[in-house]
């Protein structure tokens, strides 16, 4: 395969397995780039790219904005602050204007699930969705992926602990999605207030354990726990949840010791994660971040090549 | 005198067991003859005899939960354009919800109800009565005072009583009253934000979801209250077969209990909602197909005794949203007749019980004029062809919201003519 055939990366449900190891194999290339002195490429020189997040967020923001600079493209930023505004109307209303624009791409990322899908109904760019509500963040999981890839050389067969908030985590669905397509073996190990409904019809071992859900696995991933959910609504303290639940070195020799501990930031240490775990030898917290920029690259430059190049489906 | 004769159909009217081919007479907007033997002539003379092609009349339907937006959101529905579109769908009569703006919660509120239905529609229309002021389920509202102006049932519409002591006071007052107490059955604490019916699919595509229980458990104490007090309850929404159990139980208590569902429930389940489709959030939400067989078998057999459109007219400003920021609800009254034939050409529901849900049941649990062909009754009456195929189109919809879970859809049958009072308000 040497195109992409989708107009649009809102989830990684949409994908199958060999438009996610295009992906993949694109963002390979596309880790040299950001090493070179020389970043910048003419791949996508004149075209025009959008951020519109509606969600604060300065990392997601700042890899898609110098994912577009290295390929050539002029990014705007669109900060759409959520709160005054009824958020429905501003998203497409604000959509329907930058349309007006003519950009070639859009990423969006908002607080309601299906937010991404929306708004590709009503315009005419390609639309990345960098996260919508509890639904899907794609280019979280395939950064993911490419980490894990690059550093134990394939995806299938691992066992993968996906250990935290998976109820409210975009990442986790991503996740799960993209991890079993590509034939990895995946677990969630979280209090059962935090797992969604059917979650074991997911394709994932559900544990509760966290010794019994890291034993042998190959990468443990952990989850950012939202500070308003930790006091009572779902876990009764953060010193509870941090004692069952958080990353220390106890918990984590259940795992392989050449595991790969990661977490998709922003962290809160010594509530998932204690700190000397996120910054110890067996954390790629930092090539994930690395990655980011590469798999953004990558989709980016597929979805507007596919573009051009005409679409299959 | 007006005579009009209506020949060469097929009648069933429920309120009478009737099932045969014949005519119907209508003297000054009332029916003199129906059936068979009134085919048999000579017709009277002077009378206007209009053949009708072998298709099926009914009485003219009784749609039991109607929302509108006047007074206050006229951009959504009006009741004039609420009557044009029961018309289309055959519905000749319609309780209209007092969820509007200012709520229906106030005699003179009623009263410009039937006074603008009067000048403006042209199906009966029926006010329902706020339950408690405002609907906001604290305090009782004037429902003897109302009930003399007009309501025919009392509801708190889209909205739950949480303060179990409001009900029930409410409740005991509406049974001396002897009004119908029609609630949706909905508990808000336990989904405060859910937007669809919890399970695998909202998990999947990241929507907080709502659990059975969250009908089931306000619907056990709802019972409980109506037993408490005597009081006539409607279960005026259900979407789970464990909800027809509980009503079946408390029936056998002695419990005075009648439900409804809509037709959305007997028509869809929530995979329909696919990517996100606002126009299927609807509450109660969507439930599973296994959910919905179970409804339409309890439909068949009688457990749930009517069918409601629901009609709720919404507009791009509640619809054009993310799933979980969009209002719930679905138009419904022009499609009413053809999603429920669906049950029938299936062999699911026999016709003569889909008419009954439709209209001689509601008539009879509110108390209305309608549901019947028989001699002395007002000449409200549909005809439909019920084999005619259709394609609903947005654009021909006499409602002024589009928002219908049917769009595109196909059907086998629909509504040709509706008379109302013996005046044709409807022809295709």
């Amino acid at each position: 395969m040497d195109f992409f055939p989708h107009r649009h990366l809102l989830g990684i449900k949409d994908l199958n397995p060999q438009d996610i190891a295009f992906l993949l194999d694109k963002a390979d290339q596309a880790v040299n780039i950001s090493r070179q002195r020389e970043k910048k490429t003419a791949t996508l020189r004149g075209l025009t790219q959008i951020n519109l997040f509606f969600e604060a967020s300065t990392r997601t923001q700042a890899s898609f904005e110098l994912a577009g600079k290295r390929l050539g493209a002029d990014v705007m930023n669109m900060s759409v602050a959520n709160s005054s505004v009824k958020k429905g109307e501003t998203l497409i209303d604000t959509a329907m204007t930058l349309n007006a624009m003519h950009p070639d791409v859009l990423v969006i990322r908002h607080s309601s699930a299906g937010a991404a899908a929306l708004l590709s109904q009503k315009v005419s760019c390609a639309v990345v969705n960098a996260g919508d509500g509890q639904h899907e963040h794609p280019t979280q999981a395939l950064l993911d992926a490419l980490t894990i890839r690059r550093a134990k050389g394939k995806l299938a067969r691992i066992i993968v602990a996906i250990c935290g908030d998976v109820l409210h985590s975009r990442v986790a669905r991503s996740n799960i999605l993209l991890l079993n397509a590509m034939g990895a073996r995946v677990r969630v190990v979280a209090p059962s207030t935090l797992l969604p409904t059917g979650i074991a019809q997911m394709g994932v071992e559900v544990f509760h354990n966290m010794e019994e859900g890291l034993k042998d696995a190959d990468v443990v991933m952990m989850l950012r726990l939202q500070r308003e959910r930790m006091a009572g609504g779902f876990v009764p303290s953060v010193r509870e949840y941090f004692k069952f639940y958080g990353l220390d070195s106890e918990k984590l020799k259940a795992a392989r010791e050449d595991a790969l501990v990661m977490h998709p930031g922003p962290m809160n240490r010594g509530v998932e994660i204690a700190s000397d775990i996120a910054d110890g030898p067996q954390s790629v917290i930092g090539d994930q971040v690395e990655m980011g920029v590469a798999v953004r690259m990558a989709v980016m430059e597929a979805l507007l090549l596919s573009q051009n190049g005409g679409e299959r489906s | 005198m007006t005579i009009t004769v209506l020949t060469n159909l097929r009648i069933i009217d429920p309120s009478c067991s009737m099932d045969e081919a014949g005519a119907i007479i209508i003297e000054d907007g009332v029916i003199s003859a129906c059936g068979a033997d009134a085919a048999k002539g000579p017709f009277p003379e002077g009378a206007t005899v209009i053949n009708g092609k072998g298709r099926l009349a009914m009485p003219g339907l009784v749609d039991a939960r109607v929302f509108i937006g006047e007074p206050g959101a006229e951009h959504r529905e009006t009741i004039s354009s609420a009557a044009r579109a029961a018309a289309a769908g055959g519905v000749t009569s319609i309780i209209t919800m007092p969820d509007t703006d200012p709520v229906i919660d106030d005699i003179a509120l009623v009263d410009f109800v039937k006074r603008t239905a009067r000048d403006k529609a042209q199906v009966n229309v029926y006010p329902a009565g706020a339950l408690t002021k405002g609907l906001k389920g604290k305090e009782m509202t004037e429902i003897g005072l109302m009930k003399q102006a007009g309501i025919v049932m009392v509801t708190n519409g889209r909205e739950p009583i949480a303060d179990s002591q409001v009900l029930r006071r409410a409740m005991t007052y509406a049974r001396e009253l002897g009004a119908v107490v029609a609630l949706e059955p909905r508990e808000t604490y336990l989904a405060p934000e859910g937007v669809m019916n919890e399970g695998l699919l909202a998990s999947w595509l990241g929507l907080p979801g709502i659990p059975r229980e969250a009908e089931i458990i306000p619907l056990e104490r709802d019972l409980r209250i109506a037993a408490l007090t005597g009081a006539h309850y409607h279960a005026a929404k259900i979407s789970l077969p464990e909800s027809v159990e509980t009503i079946a139980a408390a029936r056998k208590r002695g419990t005075k209990v009648t439900s409804a569902i809509s037709i959305n429930h007997l028509s869809l389940n929530e995979n329909d909602i696919g990517e996100y489709r606002t126009f299927l959030k609807l509450s109660p939400p969507l439930r599973t197909e296994d959910d919905r067989l179970a409804m339409v078998q309890a439909l068949a057999d009688g457990e749930i005794d009517i069918i409601v459109s629901s009609h709720d007219p919404q507009n791009v400003d509640t619809k054009r949203l993310p799933f979980s920021d969009a209002e719930d609800g679905a138009i419904g009254l022009e499609t009413l007749f053809s999603a429920a034939l669906r049950l029938y050409h299936s062999g699911q529901v026999p016709l003569e019980r889909l008419i009954d849900a439709m209209s001689t049941r509601p008539a009879s649990i509110f108390g209305l004029p309608a549901g019947t062909l028989q001699p002395g009754a007002a000449a409200d009456i549909a005809i439909a062809d019920i084999d005619m195929p259709w394609v609903v189109s947005l654009e021909k919809l006499a409602s002024r919201s589009k928002n219908t879970p049917f769009e595109d859809a196909r059907f086998s049958g629909r509504i040709v003519e509706t008379w109302r009072a013996g005046q044709k308000v409807y022809s295709i």
